[in-house]
């Protein structure tokens, strides 16, 4: 059954309340779970984050509007609580990075082939393969790290080659940004998908730096802080094909429809039972969440929201291996550079991202060491590798120690 | 008797989809790496950081100098006493960390209704030898003039190392046999770094403390001994095959 905007109220926002124990339950199994429905609360998580942000963000510029703000996002904060703490403790944070990368593949992948305007869906393929690159780089990291096969969390969904390199992915800031939908043409679903994927990269940045100091490790410091300076320049890509014309009220719809958009998606196809219901529980808060945003819109711009929001939702992302999409653009697209918001063959790359990546570069590049010959391989490259050279003569020290 | 081990749908590996398996390996095979060399080539980077890097942290100097028992002051002159006071706090340290891995490891297993192999008194008795062996250790720094509230490298050091164990003890989905695992890992390293910190405490000629840490020690190879005993009658059992 397709969900109505207008129609289906779900929750009042005075009857949305959690306890602490509802914010803290039991994670998804790393082992025994679908790799999608990692996806989902990451990417979940990732609409949630950006949902606090825009209302903060919101709240700042518009005095008569903080109060009804703070109330809905109060519940924003819960509820990314409640998603994000569905990530075990057994995940060490490359783990969970591998998933912030399977996010950035499938989901971008799903969403370039959506697109009904070929721009935009230029802008997500061109965007893919170089997240589809950063999960090959931490793959190399983790195996050589931790000695652990990525594809236990990707769950061969999702395939582990070079894309476009990291290390050419660096642009000048004229580079990074693009042509934005018209907010009067666009289709609904255009909207949705801008929101979408801004708010996983935005996510995903956000986490890389948290990260990044977080290891011991020197080589893996540099290598989140390479890949976050390209998420950055992503969240600066995806952040610009959105209307800036939008008034902060029909953002605010936006905002809470896509929130409604993800989560029907996620309760339709989610395959854990009890991560289901917490799907159920959210998107019903959200439909709460959108009726106060529709009422402020009416209340302030005397508008009606149909003249923003669609009635019936588009169709939801659809969480299934993009494989055979990703290997097409790969082989297609992977030459591809930016020259202002157009996309270029590599031969006419302009001036200024290939200075602005030499000087970057001058010191080496982390996700080039880091994965310096390596091939992912099912154990992973030890598996086909050699052992090491050793002196026998050491051998026989250790038996004298003993 | 707990179990362990369940059959279920484990979906890491990748049996699990040997068609798209095979569909990821020959593109992987077929595609090169971006960048040449292997990983000596993170080697290479960490040895770089390592010439140039400072050290963790520093020895603190006791209090006051005059605040040090004058035959402790003897007994240290010409040796390295500031090695003597990074061990013993990291004794300290460990030992206090070690309540409260026992605390972790006394709550799972009064949890788990299936965890009645382990003695949960005889848990406690080893919890409460070890908030004894953190206050000898604590008498002891104090008695060469030095500060056990302070934190020195080796303890710093010790506790990254055991930021994994405090994880799987408060996991609550691991097992009893899990949190002994970890505990076993714990009651290995300590067995041995009172070994270690018996014979310094001998060279530096402190025989009485020698003394209480021989105690200490052999309280420790106890809680060796049945923490390896628990988790290998588990591991049989849960196998159904006979110790």
């Amino acid at each position: 059954m397709a969900l109505n905007l207008f129609e289906d109220k779900g929750c009042p926002l005075e009857k949305q309340r959690f306890t602490w124990k509802e914010l803290v339950q039991p994670p998804i199994s790393k082992l025994d779970d679908d790799a999608f429905t990692r996806v989902r609360v990451i990417l979940m998580n990732g609409i949630e984050m950006e949902a606090i942000r825009f209302s903060h963000g919101c709240a700042r510029m518009n005095k008569e509007l903080q109060l009804p703000l703070a109330q809905l996002r109060i519940v924003e904060q819960h509820q990314a609580t409640m998603v994000n703490g569905l990530i075990g403790a057994d995940h060490s944070m490359l783990e969970t990075t591998i998933g912030y990368e399977q996010v950035a593949i499938e989901v971008t992948a799903v969403v370039a082939q959506n697109e009904p305007d070929p721009y935009l869906a230029q802008v997500y393929r061109f965007g893919m393969l170089e997240d589809f690159d950063h999960l090959y780089r931490y793959s190399a990291m983790l195996d050589r790290l931790e000695g652990k096969d990525a594809n236990n969390i990707t769950q061969c969904y999702t395939d582990i080659v070079p894309g476009r390199p990291t290390v050419i992915e660096h642009r000048a800031p004229q580079d990074n940004l693009r042509e934005h939908y018209d907010r009067s043409r666009a289709a609904p679903i255009t909207k949705l998908n801008a929101l979408t994927i801004m708010s996983a990269e935005q996510q995903t940045q956000n986490f890389y730096l948290n990260v990044a100091p977080l290891y011991a490790d020197p080589v893996v410091r540099q290598l989140y802080v390479e890949i976050a300076s390209i998420e950055e320049q992503h969240v600066t890509q995806y952040e610009s094909i959105i209307d800036p014309h939008e008034t902060w009220l029909e953002k605010w719809l936006l905002h809470e429809a896509n929130e409604v958009y993800n989560y029907y998606g996620c309760v339709q196809q989610e395959s854990n039972p009890r991560i289901k219901a917490i799907w159920e529980r959210c998107l019903d808060y959200e439909l709460g969440h959108l009726q106060v945003a529709m009422n402020m819109f009416k209340q302030y711009e005397r508008r009606d929201p149909a003249e923003v929001l669609p009635g019936e939702l588009p169709e939801p992302i659809k969480y299934e291996s993009q494989r055979e999409f990703v290997r097409q653009v790969l082989n297609q697209e992977v030459d591809l550079r930016a020259l202002g918001t157009q996309f270029v063959d590599k031969s006419q790359e302009g001036e200024a991202s290939q200075q602005y990546r030499a000087q970057l570069n001058s010191s080496g590049s982390p996700t080039d060491t880091v994965s310096a010959g390596y091939q992912w391989w099912p154990g992973t490259e030890i598996v086909r590798g050699k052992e090491m050279a050793f002196k026998e003569e050491y051998a026989a020290d250790t038996e004298t120690i003993r | 008797m707990e179990k362990t081990t369940v059959l279920g749908k484990n979906r890491t590996g990748i049996d699990m989809s040997p068609i798209d398996a095979k569909e990821m390996m020959a593109l992987a095979k077929i595609t090169p790496s971006s960048s040449t060399g292997d990983e000596q080539a993170i080697a290479e980077m960490r040895s770089q950081y390592i010439r140039e890097a400072e050290v963790i942290g520093s020895i603190p100097p006791p209090g006051t100098l005059k605040g040090m028992a004058s035959t402790a002051m003897e007994k240290l002159t010409g040796k390295n006493p500031e090695v003597f006071i990074d061990k013993l706090g990291c004794r300290l340290a460990f030992e206090r960390a070690g309540v409260r891995l026992y605390d972790a490891l006394i709550t799972k297993c009064a949890a788990s209704s299936n965890g009645s192999i382990v003695p949960i008194e005889r848990l406690r008795e080893f919890r409460n030898e070890e908030l004894e062996h953190f206050k000898l250790v604590e008498r002891a720094i104090r008695s060469i003039g030095a500060d056990p509230t302070a934190q020195t490298p080796s303890a710093d050091v010790d506790g990254m190392a055991s930021i994994g164990l405090v994880q799987v003890l408060t996991d609550p989905r691991t097992s009893v046999a899990h949190c002994l695992e970890a505990i076993l890992i714990a009651e290995l390293a300590d067995n041995d770094a009172w070994q270690l910190l018996i014979m310094l405490t001998e060279k530096m000629g402190m025989d009485d403390m020698a003394r209480d840490f021989q105690n200490a020690l052999r309280e420790e190879d106890e809680h060796l001994a049945h923490i390896r005993q628990w988790f290998k009658q588990m591991v049989m059992e849960d196998a159904a095959v006979v110790t």
